[in-house]
């Protein structure tokens, strides 16, 4: 769907974007994370042709990526606002329009989402008159009003709240279902987890690392095993900090080079093995630990 | 281009929309033939229902005589002076006036007592009128007829008439053309400052309210810019219209209504006392005459021209303003370079473009397009060499597209910039940066 080339971007002496590769298949929901200040919003912006990169190749659907293709993308960038003495309905049709559709494809549409999502009595309303949650409703469906095939979010949920980010979280995967390509940038990492089929990092403008969350999270297995043993035979080493809860002693081990297997025969010598479970790091374990590392080095 | 179109229609729409806008449009020229009306309204009841007043006249030297008229009359007596202010005191007299015995090569001495003051128009025929006598007396006396002075008496009056190329006359007349040139020219000045500020206002509307982020994802920030100057333009244009429009028929209506009421050249004189105080030779039919004989297509084509050039080269750089700064409250350190050149043509229209619509200064102030818009009009109204127009003309589009350009370089980085206090070196590097 999208594919990005050894992208470089500076604004005078600091780097924004350095080298930047990314492939973005079609259908997937693909988180872009990074810190604060890491590139993310530029890269963004690139994408969207609001500004343009110092060199480096972008291609959406294999073309290369020119003024056409701005009615191919739906774009709700972090900061965002709609005209607050516009009526809802005026303000959809000016954004529908200015995205390329008709005036009666524009009115056959914002019908369809206004009903969607139940607030289709707003609609002589103006902006300032909705509350906030009204209001993000109607910045959602600005975004999608004329059917992107590639959809890009920047902190999609800051600022909903939770009733309102629920509803938004399945619109886009309904979307997702239909072929939608979605571009989640944000640094909530459990909404990664729970939305995203992959990820790329960004940190102080390079690429730290991509890959599906499955890829990602199994290459930074930290190969640790969380035991739980009961009715000890002979003592635990202390150096197991071991909790205790009954009879029960639950504990980290580092596989230290050894099998899993090697680990847990050697485990059972001490007592009945209740739990044997390796240690998954969720997101935001890795995204902290990369942005540590990266610092670091 | 669409997509400028769909900005211009909204810019146009939302304030067109707008129920201010419909008063300000509806009120403002209202205000001119409700105010005029007013004052002739008032003088006029003011002569209908005052009573006569009386005033007491004792003349020492039994030589004047003053014609009583509707609102005052005058009796002669021989009261003395403590009577006289007693009668005043009472009220039985308007005023008393007073006249003593005196050497006619140095009157002096006359005094007029009222309880409340005079207004200046009895004073000025008190003082005509006694002065008349004594200059009589006194040519009677050296052995002159004053009958042959009368006879004499000649007035002139010049008829300023311009021959063009093809030796066609027109009658014009100074006065004239200095309305017409003040009147334009303040429009324009006042039309730039106005519809400036709202560009700038809605240009940081977008920008602190982050529509703008939305916006540039669907077209380029010199196309925003760009519909948002015409958009608000054509509100200009309609307003300016529309009160064409009012204050033509209103002032038709009104005047009309009161020239039913008195004669022709009073209702001129109220009207507009400004024409005929500085114009007493020339009667009603010679203003006819002077306005009949002025290009009013030439002058109406080059102040849209003007209007608008001037318009464009300015809103340019109130939209760049506004995108370098995130509050209103701001925008005051930039707009000091917009607001002096403004000014500079504007007194420079009084100064020096009214008076001497052909002096050097007046040339370039009408040719630098900053200050041609406002200073242009002063001279066009006067007739000016189709050379300057054309100079004048070429210069101001060549600086309307200069300061676009420049505008929308500084607009394209500057609505995406936040948090940045910018200061006149970062607006030149955003001018410089090729993206």
């Amino acid at each position: 769907m999208l594919q990005i080339k050894n992208l470089n971007k500076s604004y005078g002496p600091n780097k924004a974007l350095s080298q930047i590769d990314l492939d973005v298949p079609k259908g997937v929901i693909f988180g872009l994370l990074g810190p604060n200040g890491a590139g993310k919003t530029t890269l963004i912006r690139i994408i969207n042709q609001i500004i343009e990169g110092d060199s480096g190749e972008i291609y959406l659907n294999n073309e290369v990526l020119n003024p056409s293709h701005i009615s191919k993308i739906g774009y709700l960038p972090e900061e965002r606002g709609l005209y607050k003495k516009m009526k809802v309905w005026d303000q959809l049709i000016y954004f529908a329009r200015l995205k390329g559709l008709s005036h009666s494809e524009a009115k056959a549409k914002i019908n369809y989402w206004l009903e969607k999502l139940e607030i289709s009595s707003w609609k002589e309303k103006k902006i300032e008159d909705l509350s906030k949650g009204m209001a993000q409703k109607v910045q959602f469906i600005s975004t999608v009003i004329h059917e992107p095939p590639l959809l890009i979010l920047d902190e999609p949920f800051s600022g909903f709240d939770p009733v309102n980010a629920e509803l938004i979280k399945n619109e886009i995967l309904e979307l997702k279902e239909t072929g939608t390509t979605v571009i989640l940038s944000t640094h909530r990492m459990e909404s990664v987890e729970l939305l995203c089929d992959q990820v790329a990092m960004i940190n102080r403008s390079k690429k730290i690392l991509d890959g599906t969350i499955r890829q990602v999270k199994k290459s930074f297995r930290p190969e640790v095993y969380c035991v739980t043993l009961g009715d000890l035979k002979q003592l635990i080493p202390q150096e197991w900090i071991a909790k205790e809860d009954e009879d029960n002693y639950t504990f980290t081990l580092p596989l230290s080079g050894k099998s899993p297997n090697e680990l847990l025969s050697e485990l059972m010598q001490y007592g009945e093995v209740k739990q044997f479970k390796e240690v998954v790091p969720t997101m935001e374990e890795i995204f902290i630990h990369q942005v540590k590392n990266n610092q670091n080095g | 281009m669409d997509k400028i179109w769909l900005v211009i229609q909204r810019e146009y729409l939302a304030r067109v929309k707008k129920k201010s806008f419909l008063l300000a449009t509806l009120i403002t020229p209202l205000i001119f033939p409700a105010i005029m009306g007013v004052f002739v309204w008032i003088s006029l009841e003011d002569k209908s229902s005052q009573a006569l007043r009386i005033i007491e006249v004792v003349d020492e030297n039994k030589m004047f005589f003053l014609e009583s008229s509707e609102q005052y009359a005058f009796s002669f007596s021989d009261t003395n002076l403590e009577e006289g202010k007693k009668m005043v005191l009472d009220g039985n007299r308007y005023g008393f006036l007073y006249i003593p015995e005196f050497n006619l090569e140095d009157p002096s001495g006359i005094v007029f007592y009222g309880e409340d003051n005079p207004s200046i128009n009895l004073i000025s025929y008190l003082e005509n009128n006694l002065g008349k006598k004594i200059e009589e007396q006194r040519l009677f006396e050296s052995g002159i007829d004053p009958k042959i002075i009368n006879e004499v008496r000649t007035r002139v009056g010049i008829k300023s008439i311009t021959l063009d190329d093809q030796g066609e006359e027109t009658v014009n007349d100074a006065t004239v053309n200095y309305a017409l040139g003040f009147l334009t020219g303040i429009l324009i000045y006042i039309f730039i400052f106005v519809y400036g500020n709202q560009i700038m206002q809605g240009v940081i509307e977008e920008k602190s309210s982050r529509i703008v982020e939305i916006l540039v994802s669907s077209l380029k920030p010199f196309q925003l810019m760009l519909g948002k100057i015409v958009g608000i333009g054509a509100v200009g244009l309609t307003q300016f219209l529309i009160w064409v429009l009012l204050i033509g028929t209103l002032s038709t209506i009104v005047i009309g209504y009161l020239g039913m009421q008195m004669p022709q050249q009073t209702a001129m004189e109220m009207a507009n006392p400004e024409f005929t105080n500085s114009m007493p030779q020339s009667d009603v039919s010679e203003i006819l005459q002077v306005i009949s004989g002025i290009d009013f297509l030439g002058l109406v084509l080059s102040f849209l021209f003007y209007f608008l050039g001037g318009y464009l080269l300015y809103g340019a750089l109130f939209a760049a303003i506004g995108s370098a700064v995130e509050a209103p409250s701001e925008a005051q350190q930039f707009m000091f370079p917009v607001t002096i050149p403004l000014i500079v043509a504007y007194m420079g229209l009084f100064v020096f473009v009214l008076n001497d619509p052909d002096s050097n200064t007046s040339f370039w102030l009408s040719v630098i397009p900053l200050t041609s818009p406002i200073a242009m009009m002063g001279r066009i109204s006067y007739g000016v060499p189709w050379t300057d127009l054309a100079l004048s003309m070429s210069l101001l589009i060549g600086g309307f597209l200069f300061t676009t350009w420049m505008a929308g370089k500084i607009y394209r980085i500057g609505i995406l910039m936040h948090g940045t206090k910018p200061s006149y070196k970062v607006l030149w590097k955003w001018i410089r940066t090729s993206q």
